[in-house]
């Protein structure tokens, strides 16, 4: 008996060989096999034969929509920078979308780096993408040479030992929380649609940080990101990040120093986060990547949560309707105002 | 070299805050507190900026990381702005950009935002002294401050 992602696996070769022979699109994106256990990498077909590899599993924990504004660009015949636009229509590129990936791709769409007319979403609902590092945790200790996926459960296999464990115990955070699994753009379905989740609060994580002091709080703060090493792989990963110069950059003027000062690290972090307010879909990229296990998504979290209770909005929900900062209500809340009456924090 | 000023002079400490007043509503309402000869602290730098909508975060968090105490955001009241929506927009990035600052730990009292127009003199000083009050009250800030000697260590 195939499992349901081996058969997802197989429609998505079907789909994406029958996309590339037609000719509808010029270029696929999925994933293919890791060289590691547990792991994937991103993989844009070309050619029909190749469709082969691509493959899905519970392991896809990266955003394709980070790789879809540059894949456009790639499959466009080649041009100068002023060149006008060639007439009729650019070809097109096919890409897999979970819920979250599928919001992001409404954001991009929003902020113009996609077209909608030349993308194909493969709609996949996800059933919830495992963390490898939760995986590691609970064989501490030990190397994990093979991971075997069932429905329900991972077969984990190192010399010597031999576990089976529970599949969603080590879904990731952001997945056990996540109340959109199923994609919102579909152009090819695959696999049978997932429905939304019951949660009763996302924001737990959040809130809980929230009811301690202030004091604890930049403790948290200091000691979460003490560790973090500036590679950016989170900023690399995030398919918001796509600035031709991000801030941290920027030589003139200097936003946050290059040193592993703690505050450089801090600000990088604030800023980094807020860049993506109103637009993160808490796909959990940025957070899957980082090599040292730092919990940034709590920021964009906390972002997400304020952006839902004051203006109503989740990204990428809304594709008709304005991103929520490039917008305003004119009586959008203001308590934060000094000058107001019973002036205090935001949302409370 | 805040740090250490702060550290040796703690008695007589007074803090540093910088404020960023829009041209034509609050930086005008300052200019009017000053000409009507209304008393206030002492303590506020002025950078005037077109608008609300200009002050970015990395303003805002630059000031922090070289060492202002407090931080004062102030432009035209909504409804108001020289540029029909400035305002409004920064009305939501500020409350986010608030809020997150709050999550991480920095102090309520040390970013601060107003609404002051160009005819309120009396209440620019009244926000400034307000301002001032809570920065004094918190002490000198240290969180998301850079500090000279570390970085010379470094
Ligand atoms: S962190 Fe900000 S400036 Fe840098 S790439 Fe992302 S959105 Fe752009
Ligand atoms: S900030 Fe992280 S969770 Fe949010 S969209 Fe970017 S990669 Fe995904
Ligand atoms: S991926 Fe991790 S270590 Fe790298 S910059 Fe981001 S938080 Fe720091």
């Amino acid at each position: 008996m195939p499992t349901i992602n081996e058969k997802i696996s197989e429609e998505i070769r079907a789909q994406a060989k029958k996309l590339l022979a037609e000719g509808t699109v010029a270029a696929v994106i999925g994933y293919a096999s890791g060289s590691l256990p547990m792991t994937v990498k991103p993989l844009v077909v070309r050619r029909p034969e190749d469709c082969g590899k691509l493959l899905w599993n519970t392991f896809c924990v990266l955003n394709l929509a980070n790789f879809l504004p540059e894949v456009l660009k790639s499959v466009e015949p080649p041009r100068g920078p002023r060149d006008p636009k060639p007439e009729g229509p650019l070809p097109k590129v096919a890409i897999m979308a979970t819920g979250c990936w599928s919001r992001n791709i409404v954001v991009q769409i929003q902020e113009h780096q996609v077209e909608r007319e030349r993308v194909v979403v493969m709609g996949v609902g996800s059933r919830g993408m495992v963390s490898r590092r939760k995986v590691e945790a609970l064989f501490a200790g030990r190397e994990i040479l093979a991971v075997e996926e069932l429905d329900h459960d991972l077969i984990v296999r190192g010399s010597g030992f031999e576990e089976k464990i529970n599949r969603w115990s080590v879904v990731r955070d952001n997945c056990q929380t996540c109340t959109h699994p199923d994609p919102l753009l579909v152009d090819v379905r695959i696999g049978e649609p997932v429905s939304d989740r019951k949660n009763p609060n996302p924001f737990k994580q959040v809130d809980e940080l929230e009811a301690k002091s202030a004091a604890e709080r930049w403790g948290w703060f200091t000691s979460e990101f003490a560790t973090c090493i500036r590679c950016y792989a989170c900023r690399n990963a995030c398919p918001l990040c796509y600035c031709p110069t991000c801030f941290v950059d920027d030589a003139k003027p200097q936003w946050v120093g290059k040193s592993l000062d703690a505050t450089d690290t801090g600000l990088f972090h604030v800023m980094r986060a807020y860049h993506c307010a109103g637009r993160c879909t808490d796909c959990g990229a940025c957070e899957s990547v980082c090599p040292m296990g730092i919990n940034m998504r709590l920021l964009t979290k906390k972002l997400n949560k304020d952006v839902l209770n004051l203006y109503g909005i989740e990204a990428g929900m809304q594709p008709d309707s304005p991103l929520p900062l490039t917008t305003y209500k004119i009586n959008d809340p203001q308590k934060f105002i000094v000058t107001e009456a019973g002036a205090g924090k935001e949302g409370e | 070299m805040t740090s250490k000023t702060n550290e040796t002079s703690q008695t007589n400490w007074e803090p540093k805050i910088i404020a960023f007043l829009c041209n034509w509503c609050s930086y005008a309402g300052a200019d009017l507190a000053g000409v009507s000869r209304f008393q206030y602290p002492p303590n506020i730098r002025i950078v005037r900026v077109p608008c609300s909508g200009r002050v970015s975060e990395n303003m805002i968090l630059s000031a922090l990381k070289s060492g202002a105490d407090g931080i004062l955001v102030s432009g035209c009241h909504p409804g108001d702005c020289h540029y029909i929506s400035g305002n409004y927009f920064a009305r939501r990035r500020f409350a986010l950009l608030g809020n997150l600052l709050d999550f991480i730990g920095i102090e309520p009292g040390r970013v601060n935002f107003s609404w002051v127009s160009a005819a309120e003199g009396e209440q620019f000083a009244e926000v400034v002294r307000t301002v001032t009050e809570k920065v004094k009250e918190l002490g000198p800030a240290t969180r998301l401050v850079k500090k000279i000697e570390a970085m010379q260590a470094a």
